[in-house]
């Protein structure tokens, strides 16, 4: 029998995603109107012999999490369980500690999954070449081209050309090592846990050794690609299935678009009754569009392509949105226009309002080229990106908000571009005043968004 | 009487719309700009009008002869060889101005004002010297050549060319009334009026200044234009509110040509001008903007402090502001946001502009 595991991460992880991961864990994000996750489920569940779907993170267990996971059971009738790290562990040291449930049962091998891929999951075909490769190494690894210059933002493989062996392995390297990367899906056979475990006991070693007070990491973090996997390339261990099919990390708001159009895109051929056409009476539709039963749309209204309209939305005369993921509740009035954004959950947009941002979508005229994980900064501005609107935002109508990324619960009163808007409008915002004690005071602070830990003010 | 309109050349600073029409042609608020000025001078018993140009062009000379029979006035161009400056086209006129002794007018093409003609003309007989200018008060006279005179009489002391501390805040409102006496003045090559012939009139005591009342405007460049059409509308509606368009739908001042044609759930205005011809769509929103013939609107678009160029087309889905100009026969596709372009005739648009700047 099989099982699958997939790995969550935590708050702490996942802070490109903010601030639509204020509101929701960030593989519960709809993505081509489901969750996340659930491709990663519906994936898992069509494998012949798959019994049990261990999550693996260190999330507090949460209303939304559980929920998620008991409707996830009943809808295909498969085990799924949460195992939560008692400290972030790396993407080696959760499986490794949790080896024993991994195990239980006796599965002859299990997938390990990230939950911020968006794939096609060639599920199948995995095993089936596991199967063609004698069945006695321990590990294949999912992998798709890359071009050369993005390839040194991923795990690195160095393939065989007869054998398909991994020769070689290396994370995020320097200079170009090849164009085939690793796309966080694998098949383990439980051997992988004999080599996890030796590095393990090695770390804890190292750790003995080391000045308790200096040491920076918990001595049970692994991290699967720079310390397993690089050391099991070149010992015919380690084997590699490349791909054709669609693969994209998921770390940006933007690139959760992109994901949405490849996911929209597969459903013509897995899921056509989530697609939308244009009807007697109804919308107008071009492309590739999911929308909620329960939305309330005006017949005047032009959606699409790559567009998700969320439960409850309620969208007005003359709207028109194209490349936008649109969340529950949220109201758009007449005639506005919603271009490359993200619309938080009950947020509002007002009449003749536009709402947009720049795509950041990979090069269309080169096959390999991936979505760029651009930084938030460029040349002391904030880069052109997709327009995010937390939740419980209020657009006014009439204005434009540009390439901006909005904090959840603010009212706007006019106009933004190229900003990111956090605090109140008024320069005394206690957070400004602390930060720019000597620069003039400016209505957005962008400082406290750039750091990694969630800043107690945003409860404001 | 007669009267001479200093219209110049190229209009360069109206550009895009003046590359295709010439300047005194192009319509404000739904008229010619030189219409504005010639009708009324016509109601002040004008009956010879002199264009002076330094471009000749025979969509004016047309279109002038047109007016000449529709106002019963004589119309003619007095066309400069090479360019004489503010002062050099009154010597070049000087046969056609001079064949009574009546005073004359000259103005500046680009004044828009509540014409103050019989005023004039009552002020210049009165005080009986060479010259009269009429003046207006402005918020920032240092952008401008300032009037320095005697509040009782009128009598102008000196003038200030834009002058870095305050000294008056009355300046040159581009139109007099003359005596014929003073051409001897002038001599038939370059000069300017301001610096070289008014300094020696006022020192002589012979130049006065009336001020001007009500709205004034030089609306010789776009961003201008459209303050000037909303200065404009607001006198139309104090005079002629029955000009001005009401109902749902209208905000504030709103004149529309009668064979336009607006849609549905649309809100106009305030300070909007839609021309012969014009097509809005359904769900249009659009304020402080002035729509030149045969353009077209298509739905849901929104603009805001615009002129949108003769037969143009704004895509559905579109954002304009911040004075965006639209020259003749130009097609801005859907769902384009439009940041103080200004965008040369013929041209389609594809791409969005972000930020001010001129497309070719």
């Amino acid at each position: 029998m099989l099982k699958a595991v997939i790995l969550i991460g935590g708050p702490q992880k996942g802070t490109r995603f903010r601030p639509l991961s204020f509101e929701v864990p960030k593989p519960l994000f709809p993505v081509a109107g489901v969750p996340m996750l659930q491709h990663h489920i519906e994936a898992c569940a069509k494998v012949p012999g798959m019994k049990e779907i261990i999550l693996i993170g260190f999330y507090q267990p949460n209303d939304a999490l559980s929920r998620y996971l008991s409707s996830a059971q009943q809808e295909f009738k498969i085990l799924v369980r949460y195992l939560q790290e008692f400290a972030p562990l790396g993407t080696g040291g959760g499986l490794y500690h949790f080896r024993d449930q991994i195990l239980s049962g006796g599965p002859s091998a299990f997938f390990l999954m990230n939950a911020d891929v968006c794939s096609e999951f060639p599920l199948l075909e995995m095993l089936r070449f596991h199967r063609d490769h004698g069945d006695v190494h321990c590990a294949v690894v999912l992998a798709t081209t890359a071009n050369r210059k993005q390839s040194l933002n991923y795990g690195c493989i160095v393939e065989s050309q007869k054998t398909h062996e991994v020769l070689h392995f290396v994370e995020k390297p320097a200079t170009f090592v090849s164009d085939i990367i690793n796309c966080g899906i694998y098949l383990f056979t439980p051997e992988i846990f004999t080599h996890i475990g030796m590095v393990f006991q090695r770390n804890q070693e190292e750790k003995r050794k080391e000045d308790q007070l200096w040491s920076r990491q918990r001595a049970e973090v692994i991290h699967l690609e720079q310390d397993v996997f690089t050391s099991l390339a070149g010992q015919q261990q380690l084997y590699v299935y490349k791909t054709q099919g669609f693969w994209s990390q998921i770390k940006s708001a933007g690139s959760a678009i992109y994901a949405s159009r490849l996911y929209l895109n597969q459903y013509l051929q897995t899921h056509p009754e989530r697609l939308v056409s244009s009807q007697e009476g109804g919308c107008t539709v071009n492309g590739n569009v999911f929308i909620h039963p329960t939305a309330l749309i005006d017949p005047t209204a032009v959606l699409g392509p790559n567009v998700s309209i969320g439960k409850g939305v309620c969208i007005g005369a003359g709207v028109r949105v194209r490349e936008s993921i649109i969340l529950h509740g949220a109201s758009l009035q007449d005639h506005c226009c919603v271009l490359n954004s993200i619309v938080g959950w009950d947020s509002t947009i007002g009449k003749w309002a536009r709402v947009e941002g720049t795509p950041s979508d990979p090069n269309p005229n080169d096959p390999f080229a991936k979505i760029n994980s651009e930084t938030l900064f460029r040349d002391g501005g904030l880069t052109p990106s997709i327009t995010i609107l937390g939740c419980n935002v209020n657009i006014p109508s009439e204005v434009i908000i540009r390439n901006s990324i909005v904090l959840p619960h603010k009212d706007l009163s006019r106009s933004f571009k190229n900003q990111i808007i956090l605090c109140q409008e008024v320069p005394s915002c206690l957070f400004s005043r602390w930060n720019h004690a000597t620069a003039p005071l400016s209505p957005t602070c962008t400082v406290c968004f750039i750091t990694t830990t969630p800043c107690t003010f945003l409860a404001i | 009487m007669k009267a001479l309109i200093l219209v110049g050349g190229y209009g360069t600073r109206l550009r895009p719309l003046t590359l295709t029409v010439p300047k005194p042609l192009v319509e404000f608020c739904n008229k010619p700009i030189l219409l504005h000025q010639v009708e009324n001078l016509a109601k002040a018993g004008v009956d010879h009008v002199i264009l002076a140009v330094s471009y000749m062009s025979e969509v004016l000379e047309r279109e002038m002869r047109l007016q000449e029979q529709r106002l019963g006035i004589r119309i003619s161009l007095s066309h400069e060889q090479e360019p004489l400056g503010t002062a050099g086209p009154l010597a070049l006129a000087r046969e056609l101005l001079t064949d009574n002794d009546e005073p004359f007018f000259v103005l500046n093409s680009d004044v828009i004002c509540d014409f103050p003609f019989e005023d004039m003309l009552k002020f210049h007989t009165h005080h009986g010297k060479e010259g009269s200018i009429v003046v207006t008060k402005v918020e920032e006279p240092s952008k401008y050549g300032v009037v320095v005179y005697e509040g009782e009489t009128g009598r102008i002391h000196r003038f200030v060319e834009k002058p870095q501390v305050f000294v008056s805040n009355k300046i040159n409102a581009g139109m007099y009334i003359f005596s014929p006496s003073m051409l001897n003045r002038i001599q038939l090559r370059p000069t300017s009026i301001e610096k070289e012939i008014f300094p020696i009139m006022a020192k002589e005591g012979h130049l006065y200044a009336m001020e001007l009342q009500g709205f004034w405007m030089d609306i010789g460049q776009p961003k201008d234009f459209l303050t000037g059409m909303s200065m404009y509308l607001q006198s139309v509606r104090v005079q002629n509110p029955e000009k001005l368009c009401t109902g749902p739908g209208f905000l504030g001042n709103v004149l529309v040509d009668p064979t336009a044609v607006i849609g549905e759930n649309c809100t106009i205005g305030p300070n909007v001008t839609l021309g012969a011809g014009v097509v809005l769509e359904d769900g249009v929103r659009i304020k402080r903007c002035t729509v030149l013939k045969g353009a077209r609107i298509r739905s849901h678009s929104w603009l805001e402090s615009c002129i949108v160029g003769w037969s143009s087309s704004v895509g559905q889905w579109v954002r304009m502001e911040n004075v965006t100009v639209l020259g003749e026969d130009v097609i801005v596709n859907d769902e384009l946001y439009l940041n103080g372009a200004n965008v040369l005739p013929h041209k389609s648009i594809s791409e969005s502009v972000p930020e001010p700047r001129i497309i070719m």
